[in-house]
C-alpha cells in the first residue's frame, strides 16, 4: 500500500504539469510567455517572506542555542516521546493556526538543523502542508464585509488544526516512522 | 506574533545566562540570519517554476473547469442557499485556486462569495452558517498541492521532495472533511446570541 502511494507521489507532478500544458496548448495559451510572467510572482513571493524568515529564523535558532527547548523537551518528555513528536515540532504546532510566515520560518529552521531527511521535517512539512493559516483568513473574510460576531467559526477552524495536526502525526508515522 | 517574537528572544537570552550559553546564543543570531536569507533565495526557484505552471492553467481556464466539477457537491453542503445563488461560483472558483496552492488569486474570489452570502443575509454584523462553512472549509486549507512546503525540501536538497504530497493529501482531505461535518453539527445547536 505504501508503496503503491508513494509511486502515485512520483507521478503526480508530472501528471499536473502534463495536464496544465496541454490544456494551455487547446486554448491556445502561450505557454512560454505566461509561464515566464507566472515565474516572475515567484522572485516577488520569496523576497517578500525574507524579513519574516530573518525574524522568525533569529528567535527560534535563539531558544534552541539557549537550551529553553531542552526546558520544553523535559518538561512533555512523556507524551511526546509516547507519540514519536520531535520536539523541534512544538513551535510549529503552536504557530500554525497564527501566522502564515513564522510557520514557514520554522519549517526552513527545522529542515535546516534536524537535516532535510529527518522524521521532524517530514512530519513538519506534512502539518505546513495540510493546514492554513485560520487566524489570518478568518481576519481577512469576515474584515472585508464587516462581519464582527463570527460566532462559531473560531471555534470550528482551530477544532480542524488539532484534528489535522494529531492526524499528521499518526499519517508521518504510517509513511516516514 | 509580536508578543511570540519578544518572548523567544528574552527567554533564550535568560536561558542562555543561567546556564552559560551567551556566546552560543549569540551566535546563533547572527548564523541565522544568514541562513534566513539563504532561504528565501533558494526559494525564488522552485516558486517561480511553481507559478509558471499554474499562472498557465490560470489563463487556459483550467481552474474554472476544476470549479465545475465542485459545483454539485457544493449543492450539498450548502443546502441553505437558494440553488441559483451567484455565492456558489465564487465558493467554487476559491477552494479550486486554493486547492491549487494559488492563495492569491483565490482570496478575490472568496471576498465575492463573502460578499454574495452577506446579500442573503439579513443581519448585518452576524456571521450566517454559510458563512461560517465557507469559511471552515477555508480554514482547513485543503490542497492537491503544497508547493511552497515542496520548495523548501527541494531548496535544501531533499531527495524525494514530492513524497510528501500524498501523506500531505490525506490529512488535508480528511481535516477538509472533518472541517465541514463540524460545521454542519455547530450549525445545527450553536445558540443564537
Amino acid at each position: 500500500m505504501r508503496e503503491i502511494l508513494n509511486l502515485i507521489s512520483l507521478f503526480i507532478i508530472p501528471f499536473i504539469v502534463s495536464v496544465i500544458l496541454i490544456h494551455g496548448i487547446i486554448k491556445k495559451v502561450p505557454c512560454y510567455n505566461v509561464f515566464v510572467e507566472g515565474a516572475k510572482e515567484g522572485l516577488f513571493v520569496a523576497i517578500k517572506i525574507l524579513p519574516y524568515l530573518v525574524a522568525i529564523m533569529i528567535s527560534i535558532a535563539m531558544f534552541r542555542a539557549s537550551g529553553s527547548i531542552e526546558l520544553i523537551q523535559n518538561l512533555f518528555k512523556a507524551p511526546l516521546e509516547y507519540f514519536k513528536i520531535p520536539v523541534e515540532t512544538i513551535p510549529l504546532m503552536i504557530t500554525r493556526s497564527l501566522s502564515g510566515s513564522a510557520t514557514l520560518g520554522i519549517l526552513s529552521d527545522i529542515v535546516n538543523q534536524t537535516g532535510v531527511e529527518s522524521y521532524a521535517s517530514k512530519l513538519s512539512a506534512i502539518i505546513v502542508g495540510s493546514s492554513e493559516t485560520t487566524l489570518y483568513v478568518l481576519a481577512v473574510y469576515f474584515g472585508a464585509v464587516g462581519i464582527k460576531n463570527i460566532r462559531y467559526a473560531l471555534i470550528v477552524g482551530l477544532s480542524a488544526d488539532l484534528f489535522g495536526i494529531i492526524f499528521a502525526v499518526f499519517i508521518a508515522s504510517y509513511f516516514f516512522g | 506574533m509580536n508578543f511570540i517574537f519578544v518572548f523567544l528572544i528574552l527567554i533564550s537570552f535568560i536561558v542562555a545566562i543561567y546556564r552559560g550559553r551567551l556566546d552560543e546564543t549569540v551566535n546563533a543570531m547572527f548564523e541565522s540570519s544568514i541562513l534566513a536569507v539563504k532561504v528565501s533565495i533558494s526559494l525564488i526557484g522552485v516558486m517561480a517554476l511553481w507559478l509558471g505552471f499554474i499562472k498557465i492553467a490560470q489563463k487556459s481556464g483550467l481552474i474554472e473547469l476544476f470549479s465545475k466539477f465542485v459545483s454539485p457537491v457544493l449543492k450539498i453542503i450548502f443546502n441553505e442557499l437558494p440553488k441559483n445563488s451567484p455565492a456558489f461560483s465564487n465558493i467554487a472558483l476559491n477552494i479550486s485556486a486554493n486547492a491549487l496552492g494559488l492563495s492569491n488569486a483565490a482570496t478575490p474570489f472568496g471576498i465575492k462569495a463573502m460578499k454574495d452570502l452577506k446579500l442573503e443575509s439579513n443581519k448585518k454584523d452576524t456571521a450566517t452558517n454559510s458563512m461560517c462553512m465557507f469559511l471552515a472549509m477555508n480554514t482547513s486549507g485543503f490542497q492537491l498541492v503544497p508547493a511552497t512546503v515542496i520548495a523548501i525540501l527541494a531548496s535544501c536538497g531533499a531527495d524525494n521532495p514530492t513524497e510528501i504530497i500524498i501523506p500531505a493529501f490525506i490529512v488535508t482531505s480528511t481535516t477538509f472533511i472533518f472541517a465541514i461535518i463540524l460545521a454542519k453539527i455547530f450549525a445545527k445547536f450553536w445558540k443564537e446570541v
